[in-house]
């Protein structure tokens, strides 16, 4: 294959570029700013149920219509933005300075979401201000990982490029991780109510320290040797982006890293973490903290793997580990998932006898004539596991007052046992994530030159994590209610039903995308590239 | 390998189209229709965001393999 246009430079670095300790500091650096982002990206996802009720009030058609604004432009359209507008100030400036800056405007808008009176106390302008520190933080996204990812490739040995930014490919895992953590504790260390009036905001206020440490960290860190080795030489392109997107010779490696490597890892990586939490609490009905903690373990345990799977890169090639992850993941779904909804379903499993307890409330409606009627049956199984069946319907004196069909929420606690199965699940789920992510920013490195790097890989990372592992949640979702609605009709027409497990069919989704992924990258990638000084 | 490499060109063009078939028709058309200003968000970002990137990132995928550029 002919080789991308690269800037020839010498790659006679000093035996200092190499030093142990220096590059241990790099990494830290690196990897703790990156790790904070991940954080402070994630916890608006995770509170994003509470930040709507405070920001986004669904009676109000505007309010509703910005908060879908601020789930799909800060996931898809800004972070690939980000890329392209820090990667290309990353490759004319610097990498130290770039991600230092995606590093404050990620921190600022994070804290500053956590000051916003609510709706209620300001009106419009809290959804507005909410939706443009949302935009900021998509933005800062785009620009950190290339950032990170290339300063440490560019520091590291080239025989261990794989290990050392394999930390990088940690915090993204970790980012979720400590963000469910903090979630969780700040919830446990009081009440309900006193969570959802102002504890919310606690998550946010926080990581105002965690950057204000990693700023101060990373401002004294130098310039990646080979920026700073380029610049020196005068082999700074003067228009990166014209220079990646614009010549064939380079764009068609950027096609190459989106379809080859990018658009499977970033569905793999979001059925394992994401989906899957989806998964428990709205198919499996597991109950909100049993789920994340099911979550929390599993990345505990899988997140080591990362560092071996970039360790093992260096030994036997990118290539196969990243490709072998994404085929196990895509044959292996389908068992998983109907594995996991095993473990919930109460039909599969013995009631204890004489254990119901029934309990029955009528809540007043203001205004209305009717009255909420609220059964709440919790049923006792023999492997622990419980299921509280909450039933609300509307109940009225007057005879012609129309029935109204009864709303049934579910909500499953799971016994130790099923637990524990769980958590195993999920935790595969985490070693292909480990095995097609650990990898990949090394690969992605080595793939482009020194002058065009920052910009280039980090586009098809975030189109292929941004887009294609974005839209997984929307698109599974819409599959899987396919197959609901077209069983709910066959079954009214008494036919026999299309489709046995409907809740798998959102499965469809990353596996389609994953295995077309692979074919690409089995056939196109060159699995022996590994030169980077060029 | 290569003489695969490069007909595999054809497979990618139509995977394009298809999923300019698949995001356009089978989703954001419904939710134009639709009329809300909650749907037409998420309808204007499969058109003009997600159709162009992946069918027009396929699609110039597909050609340069169809011109042999993937060759190994």
């Amino acid at each position: 294959m002919k080789k991308p246009i690269k800037t020839t430079m010498s790659s006679n670095l000093s035996s200092e570029a190499f030093d142990e300790k220096k590059l241990r500091k790099v990494i830290a650096a690196s990897s703790v700013g990156t790790l904070i982002e991940w954080y402070d990206f994630y916890i608006f996802g995770s509170l994003s149920v509470v930040i709507a009720t405070k920001f986004f009030p669904s009676d109000n058609p505007t309010a509703a219509f910005l908060s879908t604004l601020a789930t799909f432009a800060a996931g898809f359209v800004v972070r690939p933005f980000g890329a392209l507008f820090f990667g290309r100030l990353g490759d004319l400036l610097g990498r130290k300075y770039t991600f230092l800056v995606t590093l404050l405007i990620m921190g600022f808008s994070t804290f500053a979401i956590g000051l916003i009176p609510s709706y209620s106390s300001i009106g419009f302008l809290a959804p507005i201000l909410v939706l443009t520190l949302r935009l900021l933080q998509g933005l800062a996204l785009g620009g950190e990982y290339g950032g990170a990812a290339t300063y440490v490739a560019e520091h590291a040995e080239p025989n261990k490029r794989g290990l050392r930014t394999a930390w990088i490919q940690t915090t993204a895992s970790l980012g979720l991780f400590i963000s469910l953590l903090v979630i969780l504790a700040t919830k446990k260390s009081m009440s309900l109510e006193a969570f959802n009036d102002w504890g919310w905001r606690i998550p946010f206020l926080i990581s105002i320290v965690m950057v204000g440490i990693s700023y101060f960290i990373r401002k004294n860190m130098e310039e990646s040797p080979l920026f700073a080795q380029a610049k020196s030489e005068g082999k700074i392109v003067a228009n990166p982006l014209k220079e990646s997107f614009g010549k064939k010779l380079n764009f068609k490696y950027v096609l190459l890293a989106l379809f080859g490597a990018t658009m499977g890892q970033g569905v793999v990586w979001y059925t394992g973490q994401f989906y899957a939490l989806s998964f428990l609490q709205k198919v499996a009905n597991i109950e909100f903290e049993q789920s994340n903690y099911i979550i929390a373990l599993a990345l505990a345990a899988g997140t080591g793997f990362f560092i071996f799977f970039g360790w093992l890169s260096d030994k036997i090639g990118r290539k196969g580990i990243m490709l072998t992850g994404m085929l196990i993941a895509i044959l292996t779904y389908r068992p998983i998932y109907q594995a996991m909804y095993e473990q919930a379903d109460v039909k599969l499993k013995t009631e204890k006898p004489n254990s119901r307890q029934i309990r029955t409330d009528y809540h007043m409606i203001d205004g209305s004539v009717t009255l909420n009627k609220v059964t709440r049956t919790i049923y006792s199984y023999t492997d622990g596991s419980q299921l509280l069946e909450e039933t609300t319907e509307k109940v009225s004196h007057i005879p012609s007052i129309q029935k109204e069909k009864p709303l049934i929420k579910k909500t499953v606690h799971v016994g130790q046992q099923s637990f524990i199965w769980l958590v195993l699940m999920v935790f595969i789920q985490v070693l292909y994530v480990t095995m097609v992510y650990g990898p990949i920013a090394a690969f992605l490195v080595e793939m482009f030159p020194t002058a065009i790097r920052y910009t280039s890989m980090s586009l098809p990372y975030h189109i292929g994590n941004g887009i294609f592992g974005g839209l997984l949640p929307a698109v599974a979702t819409y599959l899987a209610a396919k197959a609901n609605s077209a069983n709910e009709l066959a079954q009214a027409a008494g036919q026999v039903l299309p489709y046995s497990k409907p809740y798998l069919e959102g499965l469809w989704y990353p596996i389609i995308i994953g295995g077309v992924c692979f074919v690409i990258g089995l056939l196109y990638i060159n699995g022996k590239d590994r030169e980077i000084n060029d | 390998m290569n003489y695969i490499r490069r007909f595999a060109g054809a497979i990618w063009i139509l995977l394009g189209v298809a999923a300019a078939y698949f995001l356009i028709v089978e989703q954001a058309i419904p939710l134009f229709t639709k009329g809300d200003m909650e749907s037409l968000v998420p309808a204007i970002i499969y058109t003009f965001i997600l159709a162009p990137i992946i069918t027009g990132g396929m699609c110039v995928f597909g050609i340069y393999a169809l011109q042999n550029e993937y060759e190994l």
